[in-house]
């Protein structure tokens, strides 16, 4: 069972990657009106996969002055960070490859050994490119999960819960079906005063960011902040594509650097991921029930049975994607942040913002019950 | 001059404003993606005009279309060739070279009526070198070397891109040279032997 779920998550996981890489380079070719790739296979999907072949047929060089031992576990600790995490995100109502009653916690955790793996990788190749870069990139990720984690710690005050699988319950019809759950109640906007209780409604309106709207707050910064994460546009100043060489893993070739490039677009998954479960109502159908138009009966399924974890699996992934497309969006339309200017972003605009956010969530807990 | 002050805005709602219309600029691209940029001619009216979609053209299916009259690749119709050697001394680049062979027997005329009293073993152009200038093309006294549309021709093998115009097979050139050098032969023995009639007379 839980090799089944190994490899069911990492085919997943490497199957969403390949869509997200031939995406970013049609959405940037569209963005700035040119084609993409066209030649290999229809449209230039097989791009990826032909990438890939090539990065592995690469000679798999070891600078002789490297610190050997922590350049070959670098990429593969950041790899395994980052897929761990992957480990506690429920694909549909039955279906989850660990379903620990901490997984907040445990992802934060777990995602955050990745930064040993950057100053391993950056430390080991001894250069000082690399050695600078790995320095930026964790000065930023370091920075950055303050706020990402706080805006995270609003969600959990609201849900009480730090089962990713509960919350996924709470934000849909299906709530009163999970142990623990049973007389649970979903209120519009959380408000029990307003009396309109949407419990059986579902849909959108008991999506975290409904039931809670300041979690759209949150969200808005806990999306900021993933993309500082993952160290991508336009929060990219450790790797500026444009600027410098390739921060942290400029002297990596071949397997290893396939490696890494792997683990950074797995991140972008997982972050987007993340953001779904907690804020957009996880695996759940945005079609509410309106009386006899019982939409979101319809499209969820029977929790167990094979069309809920069909309904399940095609409501994350779809809002993953669309995640997943806003972020290439950002990328190619926003400049790249200075450091001092990434830094007062996260120092005096998110974290503060998201200080008070934990205040205002604590509240609004206490006017949901 | 306009003395008016152009205000710096920088307030949170300024910044989210100038977010939105970023992101906007950009997905209007995206989502003109469905439009492309047609092969068509420089005097096609709508040539300067296109505002949105794709401008790729995908090169080796598709191509702008050049003039009929295009000067790239360089020709010599060496038929109508006299070898005169002007282009290899105009070609600021030296990429023409010409080897000439005195004809010993009449080798007719071009096709502008031009005598021709040379053969040409070799008439080599080397493409990689040439810069196009079409310097040769004007100094050419019979119109023989001229300037095609084609601009397409690369070669994976450099050598190739040196183009042989002659048309006299090797065998064919050592004859050539074999009868001029006999036919200069004779004429030296016809000189040798009148100057000696004369001497004998004198």
């Amino acid at each position: 069972m839980a090799l089944l779920a190994f490899v069911l998550t990492i085919s997943l996981m490497l199957l969403i990657v390949i869509v997200v890489v031939y995406a970013e380079r049609k959405v940037a070719a569209f963005m700035q009106d040119r084609l993409g790739p066209t030649e290999a296979g229809p449209y230039g999907t097989l791009q990826p996969l032909l990438d890939v072949l090539k990065l592995l047929q690469k000679e798999d060089i070891i600078p002789a002055a490297a610190d050997k031992k922590m350049f070959a576990v670098a990429p593969i600790l950041i790899f395994a960070a980052v897929f761990a995490g992957f480990a506690v995100i429920p694909l549909s109502p039955s279906l989850v490859p660990a379903g620990v009653g901490i997984g907040v916690f445990y992802l934060l955790a777990i995602i955050s050994l990745d930064v040993i793996g950057l100053l391993m990788a950056g430390w080991g190749s001894n250069n000082k490119y690399a050695m600078l870069g790995a320095m930026r990139s964790v000065a930023q990720i370091v920075s950055y999960e303050i706020p990402a984690g706080l805006a995270l710690l609003s969600v959990v005050m609201i849900c009480q819960s730090l089962d990713f699988q509960e919350i996924s319950y709470q934000q849909g019809v299906l709530m009163n079906l999970f142990p623990g759950l049973e007389q649970e109640q979903n209120w519009l906007f959380g408000l029990k005063a307003l009396g309109f209780e949407t419990t059986t409604v579902g849909g959108l309106t008991t999506w975290n960011i409904f039931r809670a709207p300041i979690l759209l707050v949150a969200f808005v910064i806990y999306f900021i902040a993933s993309l500082a994460e993952c160290n991508r546009a336009p929060f990219d100043i450790p790797e500026a594509e444009s600027e410098l060489v390739a921060g942290f893993h400029v002297e990596y070739s071949g397997f290893r650097f396939a490696t890494f490039f792997l683990a950074e677009y797995a991140m972008m998954v997982l972050v987007c991921l993340v953001a779904v479960i907690l804020f957009l109502g996880s695996w759940n159908t945005p079609l509410p029930n309106f009386g006899p138009l019982a939409l979101a009966n319809w499209t969820t399924g029977t929790p167990g049975g094979m069309a809920s974890v069909l309904w399940g699996g095609f409501w994350l992934i779809s809002k993953t994607l669309v995640l997943l497309f806003v972020q290439l969006w950002a990328r190619w339309t926003y400049p790249r942040l200075r450091v001092d200017q990434l830094m007062h972003l996260c120092w005096k605009v998110l974290t503060p913002i998201a200080i008070g956010l934990v205040l205002l969530a604590g509240i609004w807990r206490l006017l949901m019950v | 001059m306009d003395k008016s002050v152009v205000k710096h805005k920088v307030g949170f709602w300024d910044v989210v404003k100038s977010l939105v219309s970023g992101a906007k600029l950009t997905l209007q691209h995206f989502l003109h993606a469905d439009k492309r940029r047609k092969p068509m001619y420089i005097s096609d009216e709508n040539y300067f005009e296109q505002q949105e979609g794709l401008v790729t053209l995908t090169y080796p299916y598709e191509a702008l279309p050049v003039p009929d009259k295009g000067r790239y690749r360089l020709h010599n119709e060496i038929d109508d060739c006299i070898v005169c050697d002007l282009c290899a001394k105009i070609c600021p680049v030296n990429c023409i070279t010409i080897e000439s062979v005195k004809a010993t027997e009449d080798i007719g005329v071009t096709s502008d009526g031009t005598k021709k009293r040379l053969y040409a073993p070799t008439f080599d152009i080397d493409m990689a070198k040439c810069c196009y200038c079409g310097l040769c093309t004007t100094v050419c006294p019979t119109d023989c070397l001229t300037m095609t549309p084609v601009y397409d021709f690369p070669e994976v093998d450099i050598k190739n891109m040196v183009y042989h115009f002659t048309d006299l097979t090797p065998e064919q050139a050592d004859e050539k040279k074999q009868l001029l050098e006999k036919q200069q032969e004779e004429m030296a023995a016809a000189k040798a032997a009148a100057l000696a009639a004369r001497k004998q007379q004198g």
